[in-house]
């Protein structure tokens, strides 16, 4: 029996439902501009995937999928697509912040490419929200500050 | 007249954060602190040269293509364009100061991402024309300042941090609740619309003034809101004391309240208002003061008293009270962030903040000692220094519009700093050279240039006295603070 | 009459930080306090019988416009909710280094800087 996480019937349930909760947060994401949700929320909810490994199966659980190294990767990756999208209107010469995509493919409405650059900046803000708050609930929960010498370092809780 | 420069302002510096934050996660080994050095301090010289470039234009940029007042607009006026280049010339200093403060603190990369994310929220504040993009940008400064003032993790500077939080929290949702009360009746949150549109005495509108004051102050440090301000200031790292201490109250704090107060509610009531609160600021700033031992403390309610002064110059509403206090700002600016940075610099050396424990530095640090006395002799307002003249000019404001007692209280006040700032150099600097402090070096070089230059700055800012140069650079940036219209008119 | 439970909430989340001594309630508070002024954005925007913000296939452009809410008080709240947690993290993640440092979450025994 393994000591780490919670019981074997959490651990069962959670690698069964894992996967439809990461897609639901796929489709909250992709979905954002035409239905309710958007980058934040599905931001969120990725977070929660991630946090619910961590409670069920411990710390080294989670460290297969995503560590602290690959979040700091995805939180400045989140925000640089964000920053490059936003951009774009200035290399195309109309300004920035203008919404590109929108206005060269038209007004399909109700289709996918509908929103125009709003899905990228919906994937950005997803992949900042969801490596920031899984961040969070990581560096709280599984390191404490500690004196080592004269300098404060971070370490792991044992 | 649309100038293409103006997003760049909160572009690069975020661009900076998160391509300091990439590089860092991307190489592993030492040389990314260096690289993070140099992107951070040649982003920082950019926007400083940016924002010489803007100087004495005035202009309007239009994001994303929608048309005000629907869309955001980025306004710049001339009163915009003067605290744009107080803000980055003072981030520009403390970014090189903190090339080798921060050498003795873990996790660079942070540091050097809200840093830069904190003159983005700034610049922003500065130059948007919309009322909510005003208070996101002011949270992402604020929030950036609560995570920096933690920065060393020890437990008073948690405690301090807490504080400001919380202080800065509650100001944040006054502001909020003013904002929906300013929409549910207008229906717009354009600034120069809406001062179009506020005419009338609506006791709704009365009601978002005085949360909006109550909320802005909290960021100004106006009493009775400073509580705040003498446990953050000396708990974070000396540069981003000169930062808080310098540029943030001012462009989040006194910038706004200018904005709001006489472009959108031209009250009297509100000129009153300020006056009575800078009046008392300055006295009780510099009192309390007068008894403390911790060289940062001292100077964090110097800040509050100094602050007072300049509330005191755009209170009066004369032309001469409002150059005075534009003139105040740019002084105040230089030379407080000048005196925190030297005391970053005698903490660096020597470990302690207490005055009791230090004496004769003069004689190990004779350019940090130097530069201390030309920073004390500007905030006293001794005559050749640029202290002396901006508050003359307040003065004399002062008097010229009838109002003998704040006169009476501005030169006490003035002669009160004095005293204290006599204290500090008699402590910290001369007097007799304690044993302890006999192998106390000088600081390195990053730090010396960066206080030199500021201290040269003091003196120079000193001709602004002058009439040709103060027609040129001081009176455009005192009108454009005072006269609405030109505001409105901006955009076509 | 409905503004009158927003402004209610908003007392007792102002109640909450300034008259509780333990930091754990003092955030709560806090939440409290922010999401009220949030409530109260959102409520502004609201017409009577209005319907969702959201266009259909079905739905008339001109109908819609007369019939549905005020969609930009929503879009305020959502940029405000996410910088509400921002400052809720950073608050939790400071009240929990305060107790490894202070051993103690009572605001009254955390007074190291007087003065």
């Amino acid at each position: 029996m393994d000591k780490k996480g919670l019981s074997e019937i959490t651990k069962s349930i959670t690698d069964l439902i894992m996967p439809f909760v990461f897609m639901f947060g796929l489709y909250l994401l992709f979905f954002g501009h035409l239905s309710p949700g958007g980058g934040f929320a599905a931001g969120v909810i990725l977070a929660g995937v991630f946090i619910l490994i961590t409670l069920a199966f411990g710390k080294g659980g989670v460290e297969i999928y995503i560590n602290r190294e690959r979040s700091h990767l995805f939180e400045a990756a989140g925000a640089l697509l964000f920053l490059f999208v936003a951009c774009s209107g200035i290399f195309t010469g109309k300004g920035f912040f203008t919404n590109v995509l929108h206005q060269e493919f038209g007004s399909r409405y109700f289709r996918f490419l509908s929103g125009g650059n709003i899905v990228l900046y919906n994937i950005g803000i997803a992949l900042k929200v969801m490596a920031g708050l899984f961040m969070v609930f990581f560096i709280l929960s599984v390191t404490r500050v500690v004196l080592e010498g004269t300098k404060l370092k971070m370490r792991r809780r044992k | 007249m649309e100038i293409k420069l103006l997003p760049f302002f909160v572009i690069l510096p975020m661009l900076g954060a998160f391509v300091i934050l990439l590089l860092n996660a991307l190489i592993k080994n030492e040389a990314r602190y260096t690289i993070t050095d140099i992107l951070s301090n040649v982003i920082v010289f950019i926007l400083f040269v940016l924002s010489l470039s803007v100087w004495n234009k005035t202009g309007f940029y239009i994001v994303g293509g929608w048309r005000p007042p629907i869309g955001i607009s980025l306004i710049l006026d001339r009163f915009s364009g003067f605290l744009l280049i107080i803000v980055n010339l003072v981030a520009a200093a403390s970014a090189l100061y903190s090339v080798s403060y921060m050498s003795r603190y873990t996790a660079r990369r942070y540091y050097y991402a809200l840093f830069l994310l904190m003159i983005a929220g700034m610049n922003g504040v500065l130059l948007t024309g919309d009322m909510f993009n005003l208070f996101v940008f002011m949270e992402i400064a604020t929030i950036s300042s609560y995570a920096l003032v933690a920065f060393g993790t020890e437990a008073e500077e948690l405690e301090a941090s807490f504080k400001y939080m919380v202080m800065g929290n509650l100001a944040g949702a006054f502001i909020l609740f003013g904002l929906g009360l300013i929409y549910s009746r207008y229906g717009l949150l354009h600034i120069a619309q809406l001062s179009s549109l506020i005419v009338e005495r609506d006791p709704l509108v009365k009601f978002a003034f005085f949360l909006f004051l109550a909320g802005f102050s909290v960021k100004a440090a106006i009493i009775p809101f400073h509580a705040w301000l003498p446990d953050a200031h000396p708990s974070a790292p000396a540069p981003i004391s000169a930062m808080l201490s310098g540029v943030l109250i001012k462009a989040l704090g006194v910038y706004v309240l200018v904005r709001i107060f006489f472009v959108l509610f031209p009250e009297p009531l509100v000129r009153t208002l300020f006056l009575h609160l800078a009046g008392i600021s300055l006295l009780a700033g510099v009192l309390l003061a007068l008894g403390q031992m911790d060289m940062k403390r001292l100077f964090a309610y110097h800040s509050i008293s100094q602050v007072g002064y300049i509330m005191l110059g755009f209170g009066l509403g004369t032309p001469l009270g409002v150059t005075g206090a534009v003139y105040h700002l740019l002084n105040h600016s230089l030379f407080k962030s000048l005196l925190f940075l030297n005391s970053g610099a005698v903490y660096y050396r020597t470990g302690t903040r207490d005055l009791e424990k230090l004496g004769g530095l003069n004689q190990v640090m004779p350019f940090t000692g130097a530069s201390t006395l030309i920073g004390s002799f500007s905030i006293a307002g001794l005559p050749p220094f640029n202290g002396f003249f901006s508050k003359f000019i307040i003065i004399l404001a002062c008097w010229q519009s009838g109002h003998p007692w704040f006169t009476l209280i501005a030169v006490l006040g003035s002669v009160l700093t004095l005293a204290s700032f006599l204290k500090v150099e008699k402590f910290a600097f001369f007097g007799p050279l304690r044993q302890e402090w006999k192998d106390v070096k000088e600081v390195p070089v990053f730090m010396i240039s960066s206080m030199v230059f500021l201290a040269l700055l003091c003196i120079a800012t000193s001709l602004l006295f002058l009439p040709g140069l103060r027609e040129k650079i001081l009176l455009p940036a005192a009108e454009a603070a005072l006269n609405a219209e030109a505001y409105r008119s901006i955009l076509p | 009459m409905i503004y009158f439970f927003v402004f209610l909430l908003f007392a007792i989340g102002l109640y909450g930080v300034c008259c509780k001594r333990n930091i754990v309630k003092m955030i709560v508070g806090f939440t409290l306090l922010d999401y009220s002024v949030f409530l109260f954005l959102i409520m502004i925007g609201y017409r009577k019988d209005g319907q969702a913000p959201i266009l259909d296939r079905k739905s008339l452009l001109d109908v819609f416009v007369k019939q549905s809410v005020d969609p930009l008080p929503q879009a305020l709240v959502l940029t405000a909710i996410v910088i509400g947690l921002a400052v809720t993290a950073l608050m939790v993640a400071l009240a929990v280094r305060i107790y490894e440092r202070y051993g103690t979450f009572d605001i009254t025994n955390i007074k190291k800087l007087k003065g």
